[in-house]
């Protein structure tokens, strides 16, 4: 390990990939270690998750028991509620929800601190926010998950490759879900407060990425059009519906191959809309 | 007539610390370990001590604001816990480091909306907010929003803010706290005036020792949650054998083995032409200056008052 | 009087800062029509995958979701900022409440009422009258009652519900989103048939909190549906009596809360 890397991120000129690495190494840690700290906040969260796991495992139980042959929209009682335990897991783990950070450091003006430093934003936003999602993948995904396999049945995956595949694609959900924040805070850029369009993007992520309800219980065409056209699905019905097997194997890969595709687009697109802010912000002196 | 008595007041807080990894524990802070103190109408009362003293704790009881663990406290009579809205009406609060003021709202707005809640005659309030239009400056930023003003406007802001319903006694926990010099002088001198017509009680807590010299002349020092110190600033400084120094610079060094009566020799510096000397509180400085110009010649000299910061600084040490 | 007219005052003041950001109020606007919209549609598409839930058929179970959100929306306009109190707590903002001649409750409600919220009220009656006309209601002078006075307890225990949970923000400031499990959770219970829950989850909420009275029993007294959990027909009339308890214990806590307040900072 070059340990002179992470103590000085990104400059390297001997070795530039190993040390963007470090670096990029160095700011997801100091993400993890940053969400260690809020210990109280985890606790809270994750009761409250817990809560509302028992609230939506049972209503979607209901709907199984009360739909022909104990299946609704194809899943049975054990997927429903493994579908709805591993998204109230894997909520705080994408963060759909609350993270202004972006916005409000640029309505601040600290923003212009990140310019500085010789991390393209982008990057500089999402190493720790990777951080984070690994801090709660630990704390706020199994500890809901385990109550929920306490007082429920849950499913238990049969092929060999579901649960490499399930991680893969929780990491594509974190990088989706982080674009779109980034893409709804970066607006704070042009509007004088982002707090229309962070609220819109609470309202709409919710119900969009499943967590409610599965999509599928929509009607196909419907469901269909939102998983190819938007990047929702991809937060949290895509990982969920691979851990609990929903569809045949190929379709299984496939929607991890679309949301791998909607995440690099997400990707490049903040890293558009950065340049196109911090020529403005050049040419406004902030 | 005391306006404010306090009668062993304590204010305790339970607090949990980390032991070990997961082991906590609950350990009781005391944050005001029984103070009694009288403050009588018309005083101006300087309330100092290092932070986490106690004396924004003793202020906030003193409000309302906190509840007494134990003790007896009173201000103009009423009990400010379960009174604490009648109390509200007899006292004006200011805070240096929160707000009492609309965040959105300019100033104009905040006060009139402070004549409602707090049912002030309109004539009244007209003419207390003219007064302190006047000496505070308020007119030129009273329609900005109150989140764009500076600290110093926003300070000018909240005193008014607290005076409108012509309160009896002033609560002001560092009022000027972050304050450039030229609004700490402003807001001074705005204090003096107010202390100055025996109208109001004000009692003050500060960091900045410059506000209590300029402004009270009693002066009540907390460590710990109790009272060290009550009394005047001469009666500090007597009581802590504070003692003139007195700087001289000579021509030639000092002889070596000199003795002066009445001074002790604190340092001798730039090789001997600069001497520092304590005089103790009974010699007279003219003598001892008679007696060094005996020993070599002097080319200047100056006299220090003692410093209100080192005796304060001792203080809280020891 | 005068007492009045200061909270009358306080309650302008908020509309006058709301209209420095009228971009920002349409937003929220228009967010929370939406918000509202989706909310129907949830329960809706939910009992679209079905035939019956837990012996519920949809028009019934849109009169449950009805109550309940007239109920919810309601208080939650009135007092749902109530759990800013964290931040007024973190950051010191209620010593400026508690130093004014005002109730502190009143105060800190009226501060910021959320008035863009009343449109999630208006939506909530509209399907409350829809799911009136689609179930047959065989009206007595008491179930008229019952319909108005239904969301109305409704929304006191709702309140009752947003008071108690935010003063859990005086004990424990972090407390962070433990609150929302019991505003917005109680939201999501009242708004399905009790039967949908099952063992000790539906004992602690439906009865032990009361939660059950809110819509449930109200709507089967209306519908004259027989309980499957076996309360008699005439319990949905406990709903104003439970909604009193509800508010009696959240105005004990609440007080004492004011007690335990531990202004923080220097």
């Amino acid at each position: 390990m070059n340990g002179l890397d992470a103590r000085v991120p990104g400059i390297s000129p001997d070795r530039p990939f190993r040390g963007r690495v470090t670096t990029f190494g160095a700011l997801s840690w100091s993400g993890f270690r940053r969400y260690a700290t809020y210990r109280q906040a985890t606790i809270a969260g994750s009761f409250t998750n817990t809560v509302f796991g028992f609230l939506r495992c049972y209503v979607l139980l209901a709907v199984a028991a009360g739909a022909a042959g104990g299946r609704a929209a194809g899943y049975d009682a054990e997927q429903l509620a493994t579908f709805v335990w591993v998204g109230q897991g894997l909520l705080t783990v994408v963060s759909l929800w609350g993270w202004t950070e972006l916005a409000d450091r640029i309505r601040s003006g600290d923003v212009a601190a990140d310019l500085l430093r010789p991390v393209h934003p982008v990057i500089g936003y999402l190493a720790p926010d990777l951080g984070r999602a690994a801090h709660a993948m630990i704390f706020r995904f199994l500890p809901p998950l385990t109550v929920g396999a306490l007082f429920f049945d849950l499913y238990a995956p049969s092929r060999w490759f579901t649960v490499p595949l399930f991680a893969l694609s929780v990491l594509l959900a974190v990088i989706g879900s982080f674009g779109l924040r980034f893409l709804v805070n970066a607006t704070a850029y042009w509007l004088h407060d982002a707090r229309g369009p962070i609220t819109l993007w609470v309202l709409s992520a919710g119900v969009l990425a499943g967590l409610y309800f599965p999509l599928r219980f929509l009607p196909d065409w419907l469901a269909v059009t939102l998983w190819v056209g938007t990047p929702f699905p991809g937060l949290l019905q895509t990982p969920a519906d691979v851990l609990v097997e929903r569809d045949p194997a190929p379709v299984q890969a496939a929607l991890v191959a679309l949301q791998a595709l909607w995440a690099a687009a997400l990707l490049g697109l903040a890293a558009v809309v950065q340049r196109r802010a911090e020529k403005r912000l050049v040419a406004q002196g902030g | 007539m005391s306006v404010i008595t306090m009668r062993g007041l304590r204010k305790d807080f339970t607090v949990r610390v980390r032991t070990g990894r997961l082991r906590r524990e609950k350990r009781t802070v005391e944050a005001v370990a029984g103070i009694d103190l009288t403050v009588e109408a018309g005083e101006m009362v300087g309330y100092i001590g290092p932070n986490g003293a106690g004396k924004s704790t003793t202020l906030k009881m003193l409000t309302g604001v906190l509840t007494p663990s134990s003790g007896e406290v009173s201000v103009c009579g009423l009990a400010p816990v379960p009174q604490r809205t009648r109390l509200a009406l007899t006292i004006g609060v200011v805070f240096g480091q929160r707000s009492q003021l609309w965040w959105d709202l300019p100033l104009r707005d905040s006060f009139a909306l402070l004549r409602h809640i707090y049912r002030v005659p309109p004539d009244a309030h007209a003419a207390r907010l003219r007064r302190c239009r006047s000496l505070l400056d308020l007119d030129e930023f009273l329609d900005t929003p109150v989140r764009q003003l500076s600290l110093g406007q926003r300070m000018r802001g909240e005193l008014t803010a607290a005076l409108l319903h012509g309160p009896s006694v002033l609560f002001l926990d560092e009022p000027t706290i972050g304050l450039d010099v030229v609004s700490k002088q402003a807001v001074r001198s705005f204090l003096a005036e107010l202390g100055a017509t025996g109208d109001v009680t004000l009692v003050l807590t500060t960091h900045d020792l410059a506000d209590i010299e300029r402004l009270c002349r009693r002066l009540v020092v907390i460590d710990h949650g109790r009272v060290v110190h009550d009394g005047t600033i001469e009666a500090l400084h007597a009581r802590y054998g504070s003692r003139r120094r007195l700087v001289v610079d000579l021509d030639t060094p000092l002889p070596p083995g000199f003795a002066v009566p009445g001074a002790d020799l604190v340092s001798l510096e730039a090789d001997g032409h600069r001497a520092s000397f304590d005089l103790l509180s009974s010699s007279a400085a003219g003598a001892v200056v008679a007696e060094l110009a005996t020993l070599a010649s002097m080319r200047d000299l100056s006299l220090v008052e003692p410093d209100i910061e080192d005796v304060v600084a001792r203080l809280y040490r020891a | 009087m005068g007492e009045l007219r200061a909270y009358g005052a306080l309650f302008l003041g908020q509309w006058r800062s709301l209209a420095s950001y009228r971009a920002s109020f349409a937003v929220d606007l228009a967010t929370n029509i939406l918000g509202a919209v989706l909310d129907v549609v949830a329960v809706l598409v939910l009992f679209g995958a079905t035939r019956t839930v837990a012996g519920f058929t949809l028009r019934e179970g849109l009169l449950v979701v009805s109550l309940s959100s007239c109920g919810f929306a309601t208080a939650d306009l009135v007092v749902g900022n109530i759990d800013r109190l964290k931040t007024y707590v973190r950051t010191g903002a209620m010593d400026a409440v508690l130093t004014r001649p005002l109730g502190a409750l009143p105060q800190l409600v009226l501060m910021d009422m959320p008035l863009r919220k009343g449109l999630r009220v208006a939506v909530a009656v509209a399907v409350l009258i829809t799911a009136l006309r689609l179930n047959h209601v065989d009206w007595t002078p008491a179930r008229a009652a019952l319909v108005v006075i239904a969301p109305l307890s409704g929304a006191l225990f709702f309140g009752a519900i947003f008071v108690a949970s935010a003063s859990l923000a005086f004990w424990w400031v972090e407390s962070g989103e433990v609150g929302s499990a019991f505003t917005y959770g109680g939201r999501d219970f009242t708004a399905y048939p009790v039967p949908v829950f099952e063992g000790w989850f539906r004992a602690v909420f439906a009865y032990g909190m009361g939660f059950g009275f809110v819509a449930y029993q109200p709507a089967l007294t209306l519908l004259e549906h027989p309980d499957p959990l076996g309360l008699p027909a005439g319990a949905g009339f406990l709903s104003p009596l439970v909604a009193l308890v509800a508010a009696g214990v959240a105005a004990v806590v609440w007080r004492a809360g004011i007690r335990h307040y531990r202004s923080t900072g220097s």
